[in-house]
């Protein structure tokens, strides 16, 4: 297998983007990548798009040639797949990528991410959503995402002592990150109190607990490691990909408090880049609701189970801590368009690694994790990069 | 939001607990699996009919729903273990003060949803409280 | 060979409403529940329709019966509240207490009598020995229009009757029926509520009716009110069936322990069929019932039953009408009219 790097990014501004259909979003970003990477079309052998839902959302299928066309890439007959894995599609597509990459059948592949969100009404687009979980088990009887989400939180509440106000220090956290992201969604700061005074929405959980409903895309070129300085003074490069798979249903987990695909994709991960947790240093973790964030620090081994509560309020995961997770903001403050959020990540790390994040800068940052998660674990990828 | 075929499908597991049960490993299984995944193809399956008591693993309250549910919020939805084992996802009706991790619910006949004022109306199982069960459980 | 009730279970939704909080909406003098002897009336939840607690009062009448349901050969719901126009309230009864698929089913629809007009119907085939056991449910989740008078009474409740040969739990010794052809009652297809004749329902209808089926069949079997131990009259509210029973010489004992109307309402087709669940309740081997119920449009059925000793050793199985009398949660008007879908949203 070959190393494969990054060689460019991109990022469409996240939010409400009215003027701008899925199309819109999908060219945006593919000329930001191609700009950042000095790739020229004819280069392109292999496209990969992660989307959820655009049949749900927009009404369309077929997006792998939709964005191929739209980028005008159709006269040169680039093979262009969809792949979907519910919120994790976009951590699936990078995988893909890489995978074409280091097989040695791509040379220069393309790895997106986009969601268009906001051309249906929030109730349809609450239940396109829905349809990552269980249908006929879950979602039949009423079960929405933030609901399943909630019963994780009040069992790890029950079981941990995880208390309300530690999944509002994550929410505050990560809007004091967003708040110094340009594409953020959200650029404004809150409190533990805002959080606590926001409607309920599946108790525990209230509106700042829940990622917001959002339209963006994202995109990374991928090359062999070993061809990326022809492209790319600062190429990231790829130390693992590791993917793992769950139970569909919450109720069906050993453990529901413990996203074991999270556990494995993350073992996996460490095993693949022969490195320890403390090398890692930050993460861009599926914040989808402030309890994705308390789990998931604890299911990739960062702390003990049921000492993840504590992490935000006690400033380990801020920007200055010790272990700065979701610098961009995650998914609760820069936004969190399905489909695009796994390249989206991605997109933070290179811009860390880098040392390109601007006033969210996290000093000296050589190894980065991303941790992207399908429906509530059915799926999670786990990538590490590293400058 | 189903069809007729889909509910149809699954009306003796949603009206009567129906599910599985492999007689080679003796583990339960609701909602109803075809392959056990402790036996995979060597698993024995058997419909087996749940009595449906069973104790709250966990919940929550949901005050904002999906358009088909949006006319009931707001309604409390656990993971239910049933006293055979398996786990399943329902709604419990009773305040949200109510209910409880450990509260022990009982099976009720209810409406689970309508396909709008012209479709059909999807029957199913509901859990009310065992009144006076909650007892503390271990996980 | 005697036929009769092998097992018999109610149910009744928990919620209730006060007649002076829908009077209060409606700036109705107070002294309606009085007026009515109609104090309160049961609320179906959001999730309970005509089909849900027919199924849950035929669950009651299986567990109480120790029944197969396997056995059960017919099912026959009579209600006016089918959730269903078309397509049968008994298949969905008869899937969900696990009859298996050898049984016949229609609904039925006779405004209040339906109930007791599918215990005749699966008496006769039981008696004609063409099926073993039969299931007759009366079920309603009525409505009354906001402010009319049926408010104050128009209920939600179930009663199921397992009617076979053996193991008695009371005989059903025999019934009258009489009908003529009254609209003092009615609901056009597609309309939301019934509408009413007011007054017209009172000598016309009620009590024309149940006075003659009561006094029919006396005639036709020799008996007399004193010969009754209990007796249950149709109640679509609290007054008519004490006025009644005056009028036929019944006492108020007798209809004491069968008269539930002022704490549950109305339930249409389960009133009658509930009032004569409270009395078997309480009834010893070998006393007799008179149960006559009524339905607008209009008739009424009478029946002479006589329980068996059956009854003591199935009484206790399945919750008593009792139980679900006392068992309440009260709402307000506006809790009330989400229930009963009088939002529209």
């Amino acid at each position: 297998m070959r190393s494969v790097s990054i060689i460019g990014a991109g990022c469409t501004r996240f939010g409400e983007r009215w003027e701008d259909s899925l199309r819109d979003l999908v060219v945006e970003t593919g000329i930001m990548a191609l700009e950042d990477s000095n790739v020229s079309g004819e280069e392109i052998d292999g496209l990969y798009v992660g989307n959820m839902s655009g049949g749900r959302f927009v009404e369309q299928e077929h997006i792998g040639a939709l964005i191929s066309d739209c980028a005008g890439l159709s006269r040169l007959h680039v093979p262009s797949t969809r792949v979907e894995a519910a919120c994790a599609s976009g951590g699936l597509a990078l995988r893909q990528a890489v995978l074409a990459v280091a097989s040695g059948y791509s040379d220069v592949v393309i790895a997106a991410g986009v969601e268009k969100m906001t051309d249906v009404t929030g109730g349809v687009a609450a239940d396109a959503l829905a349809a990552a979980a269980d249908r006929e088990w879950e979602c039949f009887f009423g079960a929405t995402f933030p609901a399943l989400y909630a019963m994780i939180a009040r069992l790890h509440m029950h079981r941990y002592g995880t208390t309300r106000e530690e999944l509002a220090q994550v929410a505050v956290k990560n809007h004091h990150n967003g708040s110094m992201n340009p594409i953020s969604q959200y650029q404004m700061e809150i409190t533990v109190e805002k959080v606590l005074r926001s409607p309920l929405v599946a108790d525990p959980l209230r509106v700042l607990d829940c990622s917001p409903i959002t339209d963006g895309a994202a995109a990374v070129v991928l090359v062999p490691t070993k061809i990326a300085h022809k492209y790319s003074d600062a190429p990231i490069k790829i130390l693992a990909t590791a993917q793992a798979s769950d139970t569909l249903a919450l109720h069906d987990r050993r453990n529901i408090t413990t996203l074991d695909a999270t556990v494995h994709a993350a073992k996996k991960a460490f095993g693949q880049a022969g490195l320890e947790r403390k090398d890692i240093d930050l993460a861009e973790v599926h914040d989808a609701f402030t309890i994705g964030e308390i789990a998931a620090i604890e299911d990739l081994g960062f702390v003990e189970k049921g000492e993840g509560g504590k992490a935000a309020e006690e400033g380990l995961t801020w920007i200055g801590g010790k272990l700065p997770i979701n610098t961009s903001g995650g998914l609760k403050a820069c936004g969190h368009p399905v489909g695009a959020t796994g390249i989206k990540q991605a997109y933070e790390m290179v811009l860390q690694l880098r040392g390109e994040a601007g006033k969210r800068q996290v000093e000296g940052a050589k190894v980065g994790l991303t941790h992207n998660v399908g429906g509530c674990g059915g799926t999670a990828l786990v990538h590490i990069l590293s400058r | 939001m189903s069809t007729v075929p889909r509910f149809w499908r699954h009306i003796s597991q949603r009206y009567n607990l129906v599910g599985t049960h492999c007689s080679k490993c003796d583990e339960y299984y609701y909602p109803p699996r075809t392959i056990c995944p402790n036996c995979r193809r060597t698993a024995q399956m058997e419909d087996h009919k749940f009595k449906g008591k069973g104790t709250v693993i966990t919940y929550t309250t949901i005050y904002n729903a999906t358009d088909d549910f949006k006319r009931q919020t707001p309604y409390n939805l656990a993971i239910i273990e049933l006293d055979e084992g398996p786990r399943l996802t329902g709604q419990v009706i009773c305040s949200p003060n109510e209910i409880e991790i450990g509260m022990k619910v009982k099976p009720v006949f209810r409406i689970l949803g309508k396909e709008g004022d012209r479709g059909i109306i999807y029957y199913g199982t509901k859990f009310v409280p065992v009144e006076g069960s909650v007892q503390p459980i271990t996980l | 060979m005697p036929a009769g009730i092998v097992s018999y279970g109610v149910y009744i939704p928990k919620y209730r409403i006060r007649a002076e909080e829908i009077a209060r909406v409606w700036g109705e003098s107070e002294d309606i529940a009085q007026k009515l002897n109609v104090f309160e009336k049961s609320v179906p939840d959001t999730d309970e329709d005509a089909v849900t607690i027919a199924v849950e009062a035929a669950r009651n009448a299986v567990k109480r019966g120790f029944v197969d349901p396997a056995r059960i050969d017919a099912i026959y719901a009579g209600s006016e509240s089918h959730p269903y126009a078309v397509k049968p309230t008994g298949t969905i009864v008869g899937e969900a207490i696990g009859a298996n698929h050898e049984f016949t089913t229609a609904d039925l629809e006779f405004a209040c009598k339906a109930g007791t007009a599918a215990v005749q119907a699966c008496l006769g085939l039981v008696t004609a020995n063409l099926i073993d056991l039969g299931l007759a449910i009366g079920t309603d989740t009525s409505q009354g229009a906001p402010g009319d008078a049926l408010e104050y009474t128009a209920a939600a409740g179930a009663a199921a009757y397992l009617i076979g040969r053996e193991n008695l739990a009371a005989e059903i010794e025999e019934f009258y029926s009489f009908t003529t052809d009254t609209p003092d009652f009615w609901r056009r297809e597609g309309m939301p509520y019934p509408e009413h004749g007011g007054r017209f329902t009172g000598e016309p209808g009620y009590f024309k009716h149940v006075t003659s089926a009561a006094q029919g069949l006396m005639k036709k079997m020799g008996t007399k009110p004193e010969d009754y131990d209990y007796a249950v009259f149709h109640q679509p509210n609290g007054k008519f069936p004490v006025r009644v029973a005056g009028q036929l010489g019944f006492s108020k004992d007798q209809i004491e322990p069968g008269l539930v109307v002022p704490w549950i309402g109305n339930t249409y087709s389960g009133s009658s069929l509930i009032g004569l669940a409270a009395t078997l309740d309480v009834a010893r081997p070998g006393e007799r019932i008179f149960l006559v119920s009524f339905g607008s449009g209009a008739g009424s059925d009478a029946f002479s039953i006589r329980v068996e000793e059956g009854i003591e050793e199935i009484r206790d199985r399945a919750p008593r009408v009792r139980d679900y009398v006392e068992n309440v949660q009260y709402l307000d008007y506006a809790v009330y009219a989400k229930h009963k879908g009088k939002l529209r949203l």
